[in-house]
């Protein structure tokens, strides 16, 4: 019986670790506290191209996360991108004239809300909207404008001669 | 008891009714029949010995006691019930009171001595383990391996492994045991000790013994009837004392261990190799 | 042409029938595990000879497989100077793939094979007939307590797998290699989703693989003709088998979980 009994403690052991790995794969892998009950108030901002950004984007001011995109929609009238943003209510006091932008963290990184806070008194509430939005770069846009610009910076001086 | 001679004649039971009847039992293996049309009958606290050559489905025939596997045609009955007409539960509850000894005595490797005793105790009763600790301990006694409780089965010796599955399955205190050639593999000294077992067992006991066999001496000097089985039949049944006295000459052959006979002992190449041999030879 | 349109036929009948037999294997194996509920303790040795056993295995090959990934990771993304996304690529490869597939063909080989050779050792030497006639039903005392310990193994091994690769990444690319701490954590953070990546990718993975490793394992050692020979066949069955379905079934988890 005490080699049933080992055994026993073995298995413990390694349910344990089981268990343990997976506790580490829920809170230091991934990230838990976004699954958790949604308490940040909702802001919305209207974007003319949102690019890649997807539900669950994070939110940050001055590179600290302050809370996520928990929606995507589209304005049929304006055709422009409403985006949901909830921020964690201890950063209640964002002035409502702060600004959102669509960022690319690094080259291969995926997309944000980066806000730029403004210099009103007033601060943004639940069902706020922010007024001052910049898109999401397209990369594709932005090359087609770069040859346009060389195209036609180019022409001129070829014709010259 | 009555001397038979025919060896498909059904056999008149003495007054109890016996423990098993199997009445013209059939069995193929493939295209081969094992068993054709066989009847025979288990006395209950006799010793019964089926004997026959290698091959003979000897095996088979406590495979098919036991219900492990289903006869192509005819009926086997155990104490009265068929045995596979049983269902699944039935059929467990009958094995409980039923026990096998399997010719390399088939422990669990993995399990002591001791617990492999144990094993149908802790299996279907509810002792506690103080009792059941005194009736593995009396078991083993029952054979002489009480010292040898701790050893696991790798440890022990061929005959000692067959005593300790002996002790396994008297656990349940079964009212059979059929053994598969037990004494095949064995030194003399072994041999002594597990026709010593056997008889005891099933007189102390009051079980009913079923051996199957082709150690012919040590078979019939504790079995109290036998069949011989040769290619699907019965080919004589009796106690020893009659067999003995039979005039038949494949009984002759086959309890004397002769050579040659009616009885080829290479099966199916039988003719063909005595062909070969016939220039060295003369033919009997 | 006839003679090979034969062979087809006959060796896609003989797998149809093994595929059968597995499956009525399978339901009786369902079937015993009422019973198996009332004596926890005999999956719990399994656990120990599956599981305990395993982890040395799956711990070792997790640390290296990720401190590869970690290297290779940081060899391909430094052109980029995207080192900092390291965390989240070794993360992602290993919850997503790595961590539930190389564990399970690693359980195969460890634990797959040895329960294969065990049960049909255990049918050679006539233990399960013997366990038969004793009234004890090798369903429920010997194939589900096997299967079900396996299945509970498997994911705890994919995990463990998996974390162990995460802290190789993390020591290669940290600790060698020099990629800020901060940002390997919490680029991870923000792409490996709980339930996408770490529900989807290990635990349901797993959970199939292990269901179908064992179910494999399991039911060729009770398929095993029981000669040395056979038993050795049936142990590379087992491998093969596994290792193949395990693959397969992988593809088809991947596209439904991540594919498009």
């Amino acid at each position: 019986m005490g080699a049933f009994k080992k055994m026993e403690l073995a298995v413990g052991v390694f349910v344990a670790l089981g268990l343990a790995a997976f506790f580490m794969l829920a809170m230091k892998v991934s990230n838990i506290a976004e699954l958790g009950e949604d308490k940040g108030y909702k802001v919305t901002a209207r974007f003319e191209n949102i690019g890649g950004l997807k539900v669950r984007a994070p939110v940050t001011l001055a590179g600290v996360r302050i809370g996520r995109v928990v929606g995507i929609g589209l304005d049929t009238h304006t055709y422009e991108a409403v985006v949901t943003l909830s921020i964690e209510p201890r950063y209640d006091r964002l002035p409502t004239d702060s600004s959102a932008s669509i960022l690319t963290s690094g080259v291969l990184g995926e997309q944000y809300v980066g806000l730029e806070p403004g210099g009103m008194d007033e601060y943004l509430k639940n069902g706020g909207a922010l007024k001052l939005t910049q898109s999401a770069l397209v990369l594709e846009k932005l090359i087609g404008r770069m040859l346009t610009n060389a195209v036609s910076g180019d022409n001129p001086p070829a014709k010259t001669p | 008891m009555p001397m038979p001679n025919t060896p498909f004649s059904r056999s008149d039971p003495p007054d109890p009714p016996p423990l098993i009847t199997v009445r013209g039992l059939t069995f193929y293996r493939g295209d081969r029949a094992i068993f054709r049309d066989v009847d025979l009958d288990i006395q209950r606290g006799k010793v019964t010995a089926i004997m026959g050559p290698s091959g003979a489905g000897k095996t088979t025939l406590l495979r098919l006691i036991g219900g492990q596997i289903r006869p192509h045609a005819g009926r086997i009955e155990v104490d009265g019930a068929c045995v596979h007409e049983l269902g699944r539960r039935e059929l467990y509850q009958l094995r409980k009171r039923m026990s096998m000894l399997f010719q390399s005595g088939a422990l669990f490797t993995d399990l002591s001595v001791f617990d492999n005793v144990a094993f149908p105790l802790r299996e279907h009763t509810r002792l506690s383990e103080a009792l059941i600790r005194i009736l593995v301990l009396m078991k083993l006694e029952a054979v002489g391996l009480r010292g040898a409780r701790d050893l696991m089965p790798s440890e022990l010796s061929g005959g000692m492994a067959r005593r300790a599955a002996l002790a396994r399955s008297i656990a349940l205190d079964p009212m059979m045991i059929m053994y598969d050639e037990p004494f095949s593999g064995q030194d003399p000294i072994t041999m002594g000790v597990l026709i010593k077992l056997i008889r005891t067992l099933n007189d102390a006991l009051g079980l009913t013994s079923i051996i199957v066999s082709h150690d012919v001496k040590e078979t019939a000097s504790i079995a109290d009837y036998i069949y011989l089985l040769s290619e699907g039949s019965i080919v004589d049944h009796g106690s020893p004392q009659t067999l003995e006295r039979s005039r038949s000459a494949w009984v002759e052959q086959f309890l004397h261990a002769l050579p040659d006979g009616p009885m080829s002992f290479h099966y199916p190449a039988a003719a063909y190799a005595q062909d070969l041999s016939l220039a060295q030879e003369p033919s009997p | 042409m006839i003679d090979g349109l034969r062979r087809l036929g006959r060796s896609t009948l003989f797998w149809l029938n093994r595929l059968g037999r597995a499956t009525l294997f399978l339901l009786r194996l369902l079937s015993a595990l009422p019973t198996l509920a009332k004596r926890p303790s005999l999956a719990i040795r399994q656990l120990y000879s599956v599981g305990v056993l395993s982890l040395p295995i799956i711990a070792m090959s997790g640390l290296f497989v990720g401190m590869v990934l970690g290297l290779q990771g940081y060899a391909n993304l430094v052109d980029f100077g995207a080192t900092s996304s390291l965390g989240r690529v070794v993360a992602l490869s290993l919850a997503r793939e790595l961590g539930p597939v190389l564990a399970a063909l690693l359980y195969a080989a460890r634990a797959g094979s040895a329960l294969t050779a065990e049960i049909g050792l255990m049918k050679t030497t006539e233990q399960l007939s013997a366990m038969q006639m004793m009234a004890v039903d090798p369903f429920a005392r010997v194939y589900a307590p096997r299967f079900v310990a396996g299945i509970i193994a498997m994911p705890l091994l994919a995990g463990i797998f998996t974390a162990v690769g995460i802290l190789g990444g993390y020591f290669v690319a940290v600790q060698q290699l020099g990629v800020d701490s901060g940002a390997f954590w919490s680029q991870m953070q923000s792409t490996v989703k709980l339930f996408d990546d770490v529900i989807n990718g290990v635990v349901i993975k797993s959970v199939v693989f292990g269901w179908v490793a064992n179910w494999i394992a399991v039911f060729e050692g009770y398929d095993a003709i029981p000669t040395s020979e056979g038993i050795s066949l049936a142990t590379t069955r087992t491998v093969v088998n596994t290792s193949l379905v395990v693959l397969a079934v992988d593809f088809v988890l991947t596209a439904l979980f991540f594919g498009v």
